[in-house]
């Protein structure tokens, strides 16, 4: 039987990586998917048989525990709008990061004298990490529901209060290492999500894509620590390819962004205001004018493109105006007009945000091109509709050392014959920092609710 | 510690293997694709049941402290992985490349 049952957690392992490597080609994704299902249910089904010395199996509890949560998760999952998808999936990964914590917990609570130093190393391992995880995730939760302002948490000097945060939660782990009982048990456990809420807490708007995904690594190898806990390989497994995948897109992110993780989780853009004003002081951008355009002049000058970029950010999501852009990319296909979307790899909210707004309203993924391909096409595009998104479009990022997202790389919009950014006023973006190409001699601004101005857009489209 | 290595070595070798795989699988995926595997490597995290449902089957009968904390470990992370497959499967549903369009 146990042969057996290791036999099944081998190919419950196969599907797993199967389902991984299904997950890096639109084609075959879907049934990766699928794959990386199945063998969580070959991986259930065999730690149900597992042949384990005194069970007392209690199965009772265990399927009423699977029905209840399968029935939540199933439920959240079919319900959700996919504009709200950054919270779900930032939840979703909490609740993983609880499970591992509370399951520490309980590992902790049945320690005796003879408990080695590894096996409580271990168990407290799993408390802090998956106690961060959740903590951290739960924040982040309520950050992209909108329940949480980052300046509701974030404190004066919050990389300080973070690392002494961090010194007296490890400090509190290793108090109970050597010193088990409820009492030190709960202050590691308490101070595990202190530290984790806090961690999450100067993080915020633009950054979420980082934090989205490290936060993802943590819990899988939160999974993985646990596992260790177990002696169960597939626990092992699953969590380090969590914890890898989502430490190459935490890295994938950072790299967007031409920033360091450290910089990002110490706080990033700490200083722009005071830069942004410095900037405006000496450049005196004041003093330039920007040109407004209405959506008929938008409109007509649409009616006689041949390549349309749409460059899509966080602010479409805001204004859920995606369904407006897929009216308008139909009927100016239906004119003839090729219509593509530059995405930038961190635009919104998690990796891959708009990606998914777009797919959500029927848009083929191969007109969506990455940042090097976009760019490429730029020159050879007539106008380059900017909806939502400011920093990512900002020519400040290649010419202007002084700024704080200098080297960042960017969607080169300014090098189409015309640029339209929809914009509600001249706020600068997230960043705190000025858009050179609102300025641009071939920019024109659209303000208003993106929503609206596209609809109208397509009203008087239909009339030419 | 030396000693605990040399006795798990194994284990080891899995953890070293499973690290450098994850990062060969994952580092070619396309942007399009970013949010679907977060979400689906997400649920795959949810193999932490394993580990309550262990828990459980070897927890004392009326040791209902014990049983109660790790249910609700076991529902939270019951949710992760349904709701993180389900959720996947459903953004994967609609990333359709349109043959008439090009």
């Amino acid at each position: 039987m146990r042969l057996f049952c290791e036999i099944l957690y081998i190919i419950s392992a196969v599907c797993f990586i199967v389902g991984l490597k299904g997950l890096s080609t639109p084609k075959t994704a879907r049934r990766g998917n699928l794959f990386s299902a199945l063998g969580m249910g070959i991986a259930i089904v065999t730690s149900l048989l597992y042949p384990l010395d005194a069970a007392t199996n209690n199965y009772v509890w265990i399927v009423a525990g699977m029905a209840i949560g399968a029935a939540i998760g199933w439920q959240r999952a079919i319900k959700v709008e996919m504009t709200a998808m950054p919270q779900l999936v930032s939840i979703f990964n909490g609740f993983g990061g609880l499970s591992a914590m509370l399951l520490a917990i309980l590992e902790a609570l049945k320690f005796t004298e003879e408990t080695g130093f590894l096996q409580s190393l271990i168990v407290f391992s799993t408390m802090f990490i998956g106690g961060v995880s959740f903590s951290g995730s739960v924040l982040a939760y309520l950050k992209l529901d909108g329940r949480v302002k980052d300046k509701h948490v974030t404190l004066p000097a919050h990389s300080l209060i973070n690392i002494v945060l961090l010194v007296l939660a490890i400090g509190a782990v290793a108090f109970a290492i050597f010193n088990p009982s409820t009492f030190t048990i709960s202050i590691a456990a308490v101070m595990s999500l202190i530290y984790g809420f806090s961690f999450v807490a100067p993080i915020g708007g633009a950054d979420m894509p980082v934090v989205i995904s490290l936060l993802n690594s943590v819990t899988g190898i939160s999974a993985a620590v646990a596992g260790y806990l177990y002696d169960n390989q597939i626990m092992i497994l699953g969590g380090i390819l969590v914890g890898a995948s989502g430490t190459i897109l935490t890295l994938l992110m950072c790299k967007a962004m031409n920033r360091s993780l450290l910089n990002v989780i110490v706080g990033g853009f700490a200083s722009s205001g005071q830069s942004a004003i410095g900037a405006a002081a000496a450049g005196g951008n004041q003093d330039q004018t920007i040109q407004e355009a209405t959506p008929i002049d938008v409109a007509i000058l649409l009616n006689y493109a041949n390549q349309v970029m749409i460059v899509p950010g966080y602010g479409m999501a805001v204004a859920q105006a995606q369904k407006q852009a897929k009216e308008l990319d139909t009927m100016l296909s239906e004119k003839g007009v090729e219509v593509n979307y530059g995405i930038h790899p961190v635009a919104g909210r998690m990796p891959g945000h708009m990606n998914v707004l777009l797919a959500e309203v029927d848009i083929s993924y191969d007109k969506l091109l990455d940042l090097d391909d976009c760019n490429s096409k730029l020159a050879d595009t007539d106008i380059v509709l900017i909806i939502g998104a400011n920093d990512v479009v900002n020519p400040s990022a290649l010419d202007d050392a002084s700024s704080n997202i200098y080297g960042m790389p960017v969607l080169e919009v300014w090098q189409a014959k015309q640029t339209i950014v929809f914009k509600r006023s001249m706020k600068p973006g997230y960043a705190g920092i000025q858009n050179p190409l609102f300025f641009n001699a071939n920019n024109k601004m659209l303000f208003g609710d993106a929503k609206d101005s596209l609809g109208k857009i397509v009203d008087e489209l239909k009339t030419l | 510690m030396g000693q605990f290595l040399l006795d798990n070595i194994q284990s080891v070798y899995l953890l070293v293997f499973a690290i450098y795989l994850g990062f060969e699988l994952i580092s070619k995926v396309p942007s399009v694709l970013h949010t679907p595997l977060m979400s689906g490597a997400n649920a795959i995290s949810g193999v932490v049941l394993v580990g309550s449902i262990l828990f459980i089957r070897s927890a004392d009968a009326d040791d209902y402290f014990s049983l109660a904390v790790a249910s609700v470990a076991l529902i939270v992370a019951m949710i992760n992985v349904i709701g993180g497959f389900a959720v996947t499967n459903r953004m994967l549903a609609m990333f359709k490349k349109k043959e008439g369009n090009k």
